[in-house]
């Protein structure tokens, strides 16, 4: 009866309740995308990082992968002496540069990667294959963007060349390279023209440059079913291992990877919270607002109510049942709008400039949803608890009185 | 006038009551000191003017308020310190109360109106609606028991408020001038309600300014400035005895 009588008194200004559900709702999606925004973009680089089951990487000393043009000599020695430990399980080298892109009357630059395709983690075949392991370049796979630019298609042929360095006064390198697949490239932005063959293939094209030289080493530790911080401290095992050995790198754990980028994502996590709190708030006063008008209205209804024998205890729960059956509508909306809204803003930011092609910013994690949504729901209902209790303490004779004056 | 022979005759016993409260700036006495018996299956009609004090003594003999002064008992027991949850709970299942405005839920239908109270006192489901349409059927509203208040005429309205004041078999039906916003024939209508409810047996207590409506009960108190001025019992040619 209670709930009857609760649903009617929201049907009575069917346009307000309306009003105020979408108001929650609106409260609800800011409450979600801000939870994903605030786990989603750890998450996404976590599993960015992880995607290829790479922990740990190996750059020139002080230098973060691809953060600059530095490479590293000894490069076939580096790899060997890596795959050597006992504790790695293979080793993806890869070097990368720019080169120039030309076909037709199409000439641009691209970001050239040179690896082993059977180890490599740094791109997905979508369709054709993985260049073969040549010592010379003449085979790449592209991305859409390079491909869309150079208006070229798998089996066609491309230019590449070195820029003329006059310091040097070296005449740039040519090559004609067939490209043999399209290929999305993980951590390359998705605008960016990218293409990619053999390393060794790269290095001899280099030469001086490139020979026996890498930008990158990857390492991946065997996850053999141990706990999670046995595997940690394995990593860890490793990467100390490698920086004592190899006095030219620097190695970085996935782990030491995403504190650092927490770091720099701090401002975000802020922003996160301070606006899911600010939903909180919203929804709160919604709640308060819209239940306490509809007490102000029903005053003399609810002392009747009273009157003939309806106890403080079940006024109080009928009206917080107003207010939680609002938090439901309105949640279930909110959690619909904020997927959506997630999607549509992840899409936004993917596109910003510079930025790897499979990060994402809103990420659904089910546990911190829920526990978002929950309290919402929670602030909602007990946001109806305070017009509830003084609709509970109504003195009836007054308002009878009240009533019959009126 | 009359009183009860014996203490078991005695459904309602005021004592000496005061009731004062503020209305604005002003401090109204709306009763000074009123003592009245109420005997169980009496049909009593309280009549006085507007701000003589009748709904306010309503009021404290159906433990709705309480006196500042004095004390009311009901079946021997004495309601006027009661706290609320048990006045709550007298009023829920002892007491039948009908109101000028007969104030039904707007949104629920004539037997869920009827309904409430007996969902209150925690009857089953099965139990209150066969008993709300046993109790529309008694006020001539069977045929009406899906129509909401807003499609319901004011007589057939208030009506449904008495049935839904005797939801729980109240002792004492209490009702503060029920026909006020009744003509004249649905007011005469509503009255022979209540005549016939008490010849089944019930107390009731019946408030009006009108006179003329009093002389249907069995006994008229009279009240003027927070005092009882007359009380008589009426003959059946409704003269006094």
């Amino acid at each position: 009866m209670r709930g009857t009588l609760a649903w009617a008194a929201l049907r009575r200004h069917p346009l307000r309740t309306l009003l105020a559900v979408f108001g929650l709702a609106i409260a609800a999606a800011l409450l979600i995308d801000m939870v994903m925004l605030a786990t989603g973009m750890r998450a996404s680089f976590r599993s960015l990082l992880t995607s290829r089951g790479y922990q740990l990487r190996i750059t020139p000393k002080g230098t973060l992968p691809f953060d600059t043009e530095a490479t590293v000599g000894g490069a076939a020695a580096l790899v060997a002496s890596v795959r050597a430990h006992p504790d790695v399980e293979r080793v993806s080298p890869s070097l990368g540069t720019t080169l120039q892109v030309a076909r037709g009357e199409y000439s641009g630059s691209a970001f050239t990667l040179g690896t082993e395709d059977s180890v490599q983690g740094e791109y997905s075949v979508l369709s054709g294959r993985g260049p073969s392991a040549d010592s010379v370049l003449q085979e790449a796979v592209a991305n859409a963007a390079l491909l869309a630019r150079a208006a070229a298609q798998i089996g066609d042929t491309i230019s590449l060349s070195t820029e003329r360095s006059a310091q040097l006064r070296q005449a740039g390198r040519r090559a004609r390279v067939v490209i043999v697949g399209e290929a999305r490239f993980l951590y390359v932005p998705p605008g960016l023209p990218a293409l990619a063959t053999s390393l060794p293939a790269l290095q001899t094209f280099l030469g001086d440059a490139g020979r026996d030289r890498i930008s990158l080493a990857m390492a991946r530790v065997p996850v053999d079913g141990r706990d999670a911080d046995a595997q940690l401290t394995r990593i860890e095992g490793v990467r100390q291992w490698i920086e004592q050995t190899h006095s030219r790198v620097t190695s970085i754990s996935t782990e030491t990877a995403i504190v650092q980028v927490e770091e720099r994502l701090a401002y975000f996590r802020q922003l996160a919270f301070i606006l899911g709190a600010l939903s909180l708030v919203i929804g709160v006063l919604l709640v308060t607002t819209l239940v306490s008008l509809s007490v102000n209205e029903r005053l003399g209804e609810l002392a009747v109510m009273r009157a003939i024998g309806v106890s403080q205890g079940g006024v109080l729960l009928q009206v917080m049942l107003e207010g939680l059956m609002l938090g439901v509508a309105g949640l279930t909306l909110g959690l619909g709008l904020g997927l959506v809204t997630a999607r549509w803003l992840n899409t936004i930011l993917r596109d910003f400039p510079g930025l790897p092609a499979d990060l994402d910013f809103f990420v659904w994690s089910g546990e911190a949803a829920w526990k978002a949504l929950g309290l919402l729901l929670v602030a909602s209902t007990v946001a109806g608890a305070i017009p509830a209790w003084r609709a509970s303490r109504v003195r009836v004779a007054q308002a009878l009185r009240e009533e019959a004056v009126a | 006038m009359t009183h009860p022979t014996h203490a078991s005759d005695v459904l309602l016993d005021a004592q000496q009551v005061e009731r004062r409260y503020r209305a604005g700036e002003t401090m109204v006495h709306a009763l000074r000191g009123v003592s009245v018996q109420i005997a169980r299956g009496d049909f009593t009609a309280i009549v006085g003017a507007s701000g003589s004090g009748k709904s306010t003594l309503l009021h404290l003999l159906g433990a709705v308020d309480a006196p500042d002064a004095g004390r009311v008992l009901f079946e021997g027991r004495e309601i006027s310190r009661l706290n609320d949850a048990e006045a709550t709970a007298l009023r829920l299942r002892r007491v039948g109360l009908v109101f000028q405005r007969f104030y039904l839920m707007p949104t629920l239908t004539a037997l869920e109106n009827v309904m409430l109270p007996m969902a209150e006192a925690g009857m089953a489901k099965a139990a209150r609606r066969a008993r709300a349409m046993q109790l529309l059927d008694y006020v001539g509203l069977a045929a009406r028991q899906e129509h909401r208040p807003s499609q319901l005429s004011g007589g057939e309205q208030q009506r449904v408020a008495v049935a839904r004041a005797l939801a729980n078999d109240p002792a004492l039906l209490l009702a503060d001038e029920p026909t006020g916003e009744l003509d004249a024939a649905t007011g005469a209508a509503l009255i022979g309600l209540l005549q016939r409810l008490n010849a089944d047996g019930l107390t009731c207590v019946l408030v009006t300014h009108d006179a003329a409506l009093a002389q249907s009960a069995r006994r008229v108190v009279r009240m003027a400035d927070g005092r009882i001025v007359a009380d008589d019992v009426l003959t059946p040619n409704g003269h006094s005895a």
